[in-house]
């Protein structure tokens, strides 16, 4: 599939490039469930997530690091949605926990951009596949070269102001596991990314300012944010 | 035209149709070779790009699930890995009561649309392929509805057979559709009683995000989407743009 455009993100280890399908697992850092609180089992959800609560980020969302960011007319503040990405090696299908990161090529940073939106029984899909949505880079590191990605800082910068700093040991199931609870029904295949998780509560930003992600070992991703014309 | 996309003799081809003298249903490569519809693997009809999907835009369907009719479309999204081709098997685990088939119009775009009005919508179609889209609707949760585990299931969005042109389909708001199990009529509706319409998808769509050549809407689907079984033959047909077969199996194929 190809990838927009306006992509661009170097990889040097097989598949060698992102085949454009990007994944984002919600509700998998320990304080997302946190900020929701006891309504995780009133209606309309009535009990907490079983499996794996995933969403699409389409290839109209991708964008390279550095690519501006639109913020629709009528939206005062976007979310900044911090995640580190997976990014795929092999096919992989109905993984165990204990060899799944054997599948993973490398890491990246994501920027899962949305407009805030509540509840998450049904959002509708302006709120988060909008173009440029999903600035991501802004390089693919290698697996080998990063020990343990449950044992990462991420940090969100607004304007160089630090505005969250989260940690991937708290996400609800760790990267291995959330693969192979993932693959058990749907085959990830190189170059897919997975985007693991966001800590709540997500970083804002209006039009004029700019967003940097540092996670460790993955450099940054830095877009500017500007009023978009639809 | 129609096109299909085929495997066989060692290849990837494009395929068109071919009717046998003794009536039989096949296929012709560009290069000329025909085969019978069996020898060949189909695959779906395109390199396909974004899946959209719409849940709940017949106005029967949704009152069948007990639900209003939504003021603004319900789009999902789905990734490549689910796609299949016709005359494929997909499985229906063994632990699910309930699990259904969807048959639906696809729209494929070919041409980049943003911010595209109603009345210029039809001329960035390319054509049409029919669609089933299962559901296992055990594994529905309220979150992110319908989730991923429902509806993006590998090998669980059947596409094809062939890409039809848009040049052929008079009107794709007057296309009759049905759903034969096992050859039993069980699904049966006409595109003229979707809620949301091609132009007005693509309007609604294009108002939020740039939709490209390659890019596939499914329409959404009728009442009448009723169980399935291993074993079962599922034949969704859409007037104009053929049939697409699809077999039921269970976890025993997979080494489950």
């Amino acid at each position: 599939m190809p990838l927009g455009p306006c992509i661009v993100v170097t990889m040097d280890v097989p598949p060698y490039r992102l085949s454009g399908t990007v994944y984002g697992a919600l509700l998998n850092h320990h304080t997302a469930l946190q900020a929701l609180g006891d309504a995780i089992h009133r209606p309309p959800y009535d009990r907490a997530p079983q499996a794996p609560v995933l969403y699409l980020k389409p290839r109209n969302t991708l964008a390279a690091d550095g690519a501006p960011v639109a913020v629709p007319p009528g939206v005062a503040e976007l979310e900044i949605g911090a995640s580190l990405g997976v990014v795929i090696g092999r096919p992989a299908c109905r993984l165990s926990a204990d060899r799944a990161l054997e599948f993973v090529a490398g890491y990246l940073i994501v920027n899962d951009v949305s407009v805030p939106h509540l509840p998450y029984y049904r959002p509708s899909i302006p709120f988060k596949a909008r173009d440029g949505f999903c600035p991501l880079g802004p390089r693919v590191v290698a697996r080998a070269a990063l020990t343990n990605p449950d044992a990462l800082t991420i940090r969100v910068f607004i304007d160089g102001e630090l505005k969250q700093t989260a940690v991937t040991a708290e996400l609800v199931r760790p990267v291995a596991k959330l693969l192979a609870d993932v693959t058990d029904f749907m085959t990830l295949l190189p170059g897919d990314v997975l985007a693991v998780g966001v800590a709540s509560p997500a970083p804002r930003i209006r039009a004029g300012q700019r967003a940097r992600i540092e996670i460790d070992g993955l450099g940054r991703l830095e877009n500017p944010f500007m009023a978009g014309a639809s | 035209m129609r096109l299909a996309r085929v495997a066989c003799a060692g290849a990837i081809h494009a395929a068109q149709p071919q009717q046998f003298a003794d009536g039989r249903a096949g296929v012709r490569l560009t290069d000329g070779r025909t085969f019978s519809e069996d020898e060949v693997v189909w695959l779906p009809p395109l390199e396909v790009g974004t899946i959209i999907a719409l849940g709940l835009n017949y106005a029967k369907r949704a009152k069948e699930l007990a639900f209003s009719t939504p003021e603004e479309p319900l789009v999902f999204l789905k990734g490549p890995g689910t796609l299949l081709g016709h005359r494929g098997v997909t499985r229906r685990p063994a632990d699910v009561k309930f699990m259904h088939y969807e048959c639906e119009l696809a729209v494929v775009i070919g041409r980049s649309a943003r911010g595209v009005r109603r009345g210029a919508a039809l001329a960035h179609v390319a054509g049409y392929c029919i669609a089933n889209d299962y559901a296992i609707r055990d594994y529905l949760e309220n979150w992110y509805r319908p989730n991923m585990r429902v509806k993006n299931r590998d090998g669980a969005t059947v596409l094809g057979p062939w890409l039809v042109d848009a040049a052929d389909v008079a009107d794709p708001g007057n296309l009759e559709l049905r759903t034969y199990v096992n050859g039993k009529l069980t699904q049966q509706g006409n595109t003229r009683d979707l809620i949301s319409d091609v132009p007005a998808l693509i309007e609604y769509l294009s108002s939020f995000m740039t939709l490209t050549a390659g890019d596939v809407i499914l329409t959404g689907t009728p009442e009448g989407a009723v169980n399935v079984d291993v074993g079962d033959e599922v034949i969704c047909e859409i007037e104009g743009l053929g049939r697409l077969q699809n077999t039921i199996v269970g976890d025993a194929l997979f080494g489950r």
